[in-house]
């Protein structure tokens, strides 16, 4: 059996994950590329004696150096060589779809095109001369129909034809015009003298032509000073005579080889006229509905998130619940306590804990994929981009951090869809302010202790407003300072809408599910089990117990464990912000998990079955703080120290722990900064 | 195209001018390297044939361009120049 790399190129919505995943079935692997948030898809599959391990580069309209993802599609076939090249390109689009292809044509690597959506191009009134077309651009074309499956046995023979066969010289080649052609000529003869190991690794013609073009990072890996001189001589020269940038005058040369392909080989019967997708647009992207409808949507997606996910979470929650519940029946009397401690409050608690959000992210990953597959992702972000573009965020940013109200975990996920980078750090960053489920379990305890009941409602909001405020500020001054960079010019397609399958919608939502689920049993199991430890170790020794009743020995323990001598120790640091070291034990207990604060709280001041409604807790905290340290204690709980899940999952999306500590700490001092002023200011006023 | 040139004697107008519903060709665009690389590989090249779809005052600017339909900032759509 021979096996070979097949890496899958195209346009965004050219149908190429409906491509991959007719070609690979459900057999994916889903990871970043290495040092980058770009979403790296590989997919096994055999045909006849070949096994292939298929590619799922980014989705790019070109291969320039401007941006991560043509970069990173760009070096993964110049490093990586893989055997061959499909690119997957949209019938009904040629012309637009080929600028890519001519692009790796350059890059001398055998390929394939992937003819997609024909039968939409035929029924659209275009009919093609594939054979021509496949003698001009001299590599094998198949039709295919990615979402209904057609054209996989011809594509995958094409494949591996193309893999076996002995390899050409090219003869039909985009020529840009004597005077480029001439100055392509003189860079490629300086190229020959040194420079060697670069030139037989990208090819001299490539490299001439991204010199010309001024290609930052190909002159970058460029030592020999007479070569880039010569470059330099060469575009002062086009730029005279053409009157333009070489690499302007480049790029319509390659539409001029497009176009004069094309017209021997496609024919067109009917003109471009008003189809469905305008009459959609003309009401999804209305001035006065489009945003309407948007939220109209979003109601629908965080209903169908956290409202009917709910039921399936209750039941895994019972589950855990039993599950605990039989171990602590089970457990002989006496054998190891603590173990039976990890496993119900640790392990059970913490990856249970999460676990439990299961359903929530396979639903809201469901409807996420709807919204994308059908096309309405695109209009939402044109709808969306005049408010969110003024805090220097991306129009599709919006859904993200509407999806951190429920939890912050799958709302870092659905970053996923930002292809910006800043753009998506900045969202990631910024997430955890918008104020998740877990924490209203903490406003539901506090703002009735001390608050009359008319001022409960307007406190909620308050609160979180204030998150709300917080992130957009926070946006606005991330990409001022640490994401910095001009905000990408607003160019986007609005791709034709389609009818998603089910079969794109239940891989794509298992993808995010799935790292979910490994997430969980790994990252998030270890920090469960630190963190389990630091409250129950080390154990107060036997004499300090004695007379004491089982609440109140719970107590002492917790003030005795690591996490309470932390509390004590930071009490000087948080005086300041009115909390003593009881809220600060809590505090530091609840970034395992921000509702376990309330549980902490509990044990500190040996309430029996603590929870957000229990009265007696309500009445000690009103016993012991004023309103304004009450409020304090919500502030500092909104912004501060994300849970260790959120940070987990910044880890993991962000692919460095440098975001997620930055992240972590950042917010900390936010918290820490923010509720200063405001019990300081408090207390002079009140 | 030489002869294209001659017969329309109008200045190029930014595109953002354009009406709804009026089809204009591309003269020149007035971008830095970056931006102008990442209209070409849209399709938006001079001589390029644009259809204008919605001009959305204040908003973005909606068109078709190659038979996709392609949405721009306002920016964007001022530093192109049409006939």
């Amino acid at each position: 059996m021979k096996s070979i790399t097949v890496a899958l190129a195209g346009n965004p919505n050219s149908g190429k994950t409906s491509v991959f995943n007719m070609l690979t079935g459900a057999r994916q692997h889903v990871g970043n590329y290495p040092g980058v948030t770009v979403e790296k898809k590989e997919g096994q599959c055999t045909h006849r004696d070949w096994r292939i391990t298929f590619v799922d580069l980014p989705g790019t309209y070109s291969l320039t150096a401007y941006s991560t993802e043509e970069l990173i599609a760009r070096n993964y076939i110049q490093e990586d060589r893989p055997d061959v090249v499909v690119d997957v390109v949209d019938a009904s689009n040629l012309e637009r779809n080929l600028y890519l292809a001519t692009q790796i044509m350059e890059m001398d690597v055998p390929m394939v095109l992937a003819f997609n959506m024909s039968d939409l191009a035929r029924r659209r009134g275009l009919e093609f001369d594939l054979t021509q077309l496949s003698q001009l651009l001299e590599m094998p074309i198949v039709p295919t129909v990615g979402n209904k499956g057609q054209g996989r046995t011809e594509l995958l023979d094409a494949i591996v034809e193309t893999a076996g066969a002995e390899r050409k010289e090219r003869t039909h080649r985009v020529t840009y015009g004597g005077e480029i052609e001439d100055e392509l000529l003189r860079i490629e003869e300086t190229l020959g003298k040194t420079d060697g190991d670069v030139v037989a690794r990208y090819g001299r013609r490539w490299l001439a032509i991204k010199l010309l073009e001024q290609d930052e990072e190909v002159t970058s890996k460029i030592r020999d000073r007479q070569v880039l001189e010569a470059v330099g001589q060469s575009v002062t020269h086009l730029r005279d005579i053409l009157g333009d940038e070489p690499e302007i005058v480049m790029a319509d040369r390659r539409y001029g080889f497009i176009s004069g392909a094309c017209q021997e080989t496609i024919q067109s019967s009917v003109e471009r006229r008003h189809d469905v997708s305008d009459t959609i647009d003309a009401v999804v992207t209305n001035r006065i509905l489009g945003l309407p409808i948007f939220l109209l949507l979003m109601y629908v997606v965080f209903f169908l998130t956290f409202k009917v996910g709910s039921y399936p979470m209750e039941w895994l929650e019972a589950f855990f619940g039993a599950l605990a519940d039989g171990i602590v029946r089970h457990w002989p009397e006496g054998h190891a306590e603590w173990l039976q401690s990890l496993l119900v409050d640790g392990v059970i608690g913490g990856v249970g804990g999460v676990l439990v959000f299961l359903p929530n992210i396979l639903l809201l990953f469901m409807a996420i994929a709807l919204l994308e597959d059908s096309g309405y992702m695109a209009r939402a972000a044109f709808v969306m981009d005049r408010i969110m573009h003024k805090i220097g965020l991306h129009g599709k940013s919006f859904i993200p951090m509407l999806i951190g109200f429920g939890c912050s975990v799958p709302a870092i996920m659905a970053t996923r869809i930002l292809e910006n980078r800043r753009s998506r750090l900045t969202t990631i960053m910024v997430i955890p302010l918008m104020s998740c489920g877990a924490r209203l379990t903490i406003y539901a305890l506090f703002i009735p202790a001390f608050f009359p009941q008319h001022w409960q409602g307007p406190m909620l909001w308050l609160i979180y407003l204030i998150g709300i405020v917080l992130g957009i500020v926070a946006a606005k001054l991330l990409r001022l300072t640490v994401f910095r960079g001009e905000t990408t010019p607003f160019v986007m397609e609005l791709p034709p809408y389609r009818m998603p399958t089910s079969k794109g919608v239940l891989v794509h939502t298992w993808q995010r599910g799935w790292l979910y689920i490994r997430k969980a049993g790994t990252v998030i199991l270890a920090l469960s089990i630190v963190l389990w430890f630091a409250m129950n170790f080390p154990k107060p020794p036997a004499d300090r117990l004695s007379g004491l009743d089982t609440q109140e020995a719970r107590q002492e323990g917790l003030r005795y464990s690591t996490v309470g001598r932390v509390g004590l120790a930071v009490e000087p640091v948080l005086q300041p912000l009115g909390f003593d070291w009881k809220i600060g034990t809590a505090l530091i207990g609840s970034v395992a998990a921000k509702e376990l604060f309330v549980s902490q709280l509990g044990i500190i001041y040996a309430v029996e079955s603590p929870d957000e409604d229990s009265p007696s807790l309500r009445e000690q905290l009103r016993a012991n703080y004023t309103p304004l340290v009450g409020f304090c204690v919500m502030l500092f709980c909104l912004i501060s120290a994300p849970c260790v899940a959120t940070v987990a999952m910044t880890r993991q999306e962000t692919n460095s722990w440098r975001w997620a500590l930055f992240q972590f700490f950042g917010l900390t001092g936010l918290a820490y900064a923010v509720t200063l002023v405001v019990y300081q200011v408090g207390r002079i006023w009140l | 195209m030489s002869e294209a040139v001659r017969v329309q004697e109008k200045p190029p107008q930014p595109l953002s001018t354009a009406r709804a519903g009026q089809t204009v060709r591309v003269v020149r665009i007035d971008a830095g390297r970056g931006l102008n690389s990442r209209l070409a590989s849209m399709g938006l090249v001079a001589s390029a044939e644009l259809k204008v779809v919605s001009n959305g005052h204040p908003g973005p600017f909606v068109l078709i361009v190659k038979d996709a339909k392609v949405v721009l900032g306002r920016g964007v759509a001022q530093k192109i120049l049409v006939r």
